[in-house]
């Protein structure tokens, strides 16, 4: 089978690639990005340890084809942090409430939380637990990642109303 | 867990697309949202070599109203299907119903045309599109026919459509204002196919049902319209008796597997229960 030329833009970057029909997105940007922060869990489109950004759309990274993703917009988590290493709200949530302990679900509840807060900004406990219910984390017990949901929500809200007043 | 090899077309047009299917015979697959597909690929149960992927052509995706119909385009995600406030108005229960399926991410990506194309009767809209009486646009060299969702399904993965058709939409008629809806579902976590699930739809008027349509997913090698369990209520006050009857009819109908969600017995108990707390709710939410 012949090989076909990628193009997207990843973390704000156009990057391209050639790649196999089959090659997942998951092993493009791992392998042909070096952008290991999206993790093979499962790689059985259940533990959302892949999830990345797709064009405004939260997805699991190990069911899509990286053709697919031919000319869209991706982040990773890696897209995450400022240029000079101040971490996202979000990353920053996780750690003060203590939201990892392994570390291994991290980059996809945190690139889920992303598309989270912007469809839902303020979100209940139980609209956390229901948005976050694609990624399985095999340590914390999900309490402190909820809470690290919320602190991340609580300072991008506040953020947005200092930047309006 | 890696997927045979393929070539991979992405077609603007639908015309390009049957082309395309027509040309490849049955090496080649249609992708929509590849939330089955790729799986399946993954574990080699299924090894096209030629994918047809559906996401540019345009005329596939949305939802519209139509005179006293909802079409809904075969690559309308699950997710749109949640967002949409026409189906939110005039058809809840497909909110409902989606809600259930899967994961955010998975409905981010998984299509209707996907999910009752696919003939797997672990599917939850085949059952919804069998009670909300949907006809299937389908679309093949030879032109365009139409399928009723009650009469699609044959097998598990044996469905009325041939090789080289697309499913292009979804049509059915807009249920009556006021009607009462339920999609139960039992399910042992979050992401899991049905152990049992029932969607009930039906119409009060001085308190009485004047018509209803139930069906069931997940247990029968395909979803189930349970037509007699519906006619039984149909004229009644929806009283206990009655909910007894219609439930033992739905049971009757019912030839589940026995496997990781259960024994067949069981199973066929809790396609009881879904029927039963399906018609409930329905009945409460009547107007
Ligand atoms: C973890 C997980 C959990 C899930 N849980 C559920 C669940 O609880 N309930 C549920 O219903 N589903 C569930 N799914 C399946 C999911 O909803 C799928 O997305 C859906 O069944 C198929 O839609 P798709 O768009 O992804 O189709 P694809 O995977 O792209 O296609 C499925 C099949 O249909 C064919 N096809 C697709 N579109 C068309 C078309 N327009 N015309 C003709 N043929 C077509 C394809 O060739 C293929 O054979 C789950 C999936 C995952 C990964
Ligand atoms: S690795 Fe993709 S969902 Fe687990
Ligand atoms: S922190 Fe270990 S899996 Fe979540």
């Amino acid at each position: 089978m012949s090989k076909q030329q990628v193009k997207m833009t990843v973390n704000g970057t156009e990057v391209s690639g050639e790649v196999e029909g089959r090659t997942l997105l998951i092993h493009f940007l791992r392998e042909n990005l070096g952008l290991t922060g999206p993790h093979i869990g499962c790689e059985t489109s259940h533990c959302g340890a892949c999830t990345v950004d797709l064009d405004g759309r939260s997805v699991k990274s190990c069911t899509l084809f990286a053709v697919q993703a031919q000319d869209s917009d991706i982040t990773t988590v890696e897209g995450m942090a400022a240029a000079d290493g101040t971490l996202h709200a979000i990353q920053e949530g996780f750690m003060q409430e203590h939201g990892l302990q392994c570390g291994f679900c991290t980059p996809g509840m945190i690139m889920r939380t992303h598309r989270l807060l912007q469809e839902n900004p303020d979100p209940t406990d139980e609209e956390i637990r229901w948005g976050i219910s694609g990624n399985l984390c095999r340590c914390t017990g999900y309490q402190n990642i909820v809470k690290a949901v919320r602190y991340a929500a609580k300072k991008l809200n506040e953020t947005t109303r200092e930047a309006a007043e | 867990m890696i997927p045979g090899d393929f070539e991979y077309y992405r077609p603007n047009s639908l015309d390009e697309a049957v082309k395309l299917l027509a040309t490849h015979g049955d090496d080649a697959r249609v992708l929509a949202g590849g939330h089955s597909l790729i799986p399946m690929m993954k574990l080699r149960l299924a090894a096209p070599e030629h994918l047809v992927d559906l996401r540019d052509i345009a005329s596939l995706t949305g939802i519209s109203e139509d005179g006293g119909n909802i079409l809904i385009g075969a690559m309308t995600t699950q997710s749109e299907m949640i967002a949409s406030k026409v189906l939110s108005e005039s058809c809840p229960i497909i909110r409902e119903t989606a809600l259930l399926i899967a994961d955010p991410q998975v409905r981010y990506c998984g299509t209707l045309g996907g999910n009752v194309a696919n003939g797997d009767p672990g599917n939850d809209m085949p059952a919804l599109m069998q009670c909300l009486g949907a006809t299937y646009i389908l679309q093949g060299p030879d032109g365009s026919r139409e399928v009723a969702a009650r009469s699609f399904y044959e097998a598990a993965y044996f469905t009325e459509m041939n090789d080289g058709e697309i499913l292009t939409a979804v049509r059915f008629p807009k249920p009556t204002a006021g009607h009462g809806y339920a999609y139960k579902k039992l399910k042992r976590k979050v992401g899991d196919y049905a152990t049992a699930a029932a969607a009930v739809i039906l119409s009060m008027k001085d308190g009485n049902c004047v018509s209803v349509s139930i069906a069931l997913t997940n247990v029968a090698d395909t979803p189930l319209y349970a037509q007699a369990a519906s006619d039984a209520l149909v004229g009644t006050a929806i009283d206990a008796a009655t909910v007894d009857q219609a439930v033992a009819l739905a049971e009757g109908i019912t030839e589940p597997a026995s496997d990781g969600r259960g024994p067949a017995e069981y199973r066929t108990k809790m396609a009881g229960v879904m029927v039963r707390r399906a018609i409930q709710e329905a009945r409460e939410r009547a107007q």
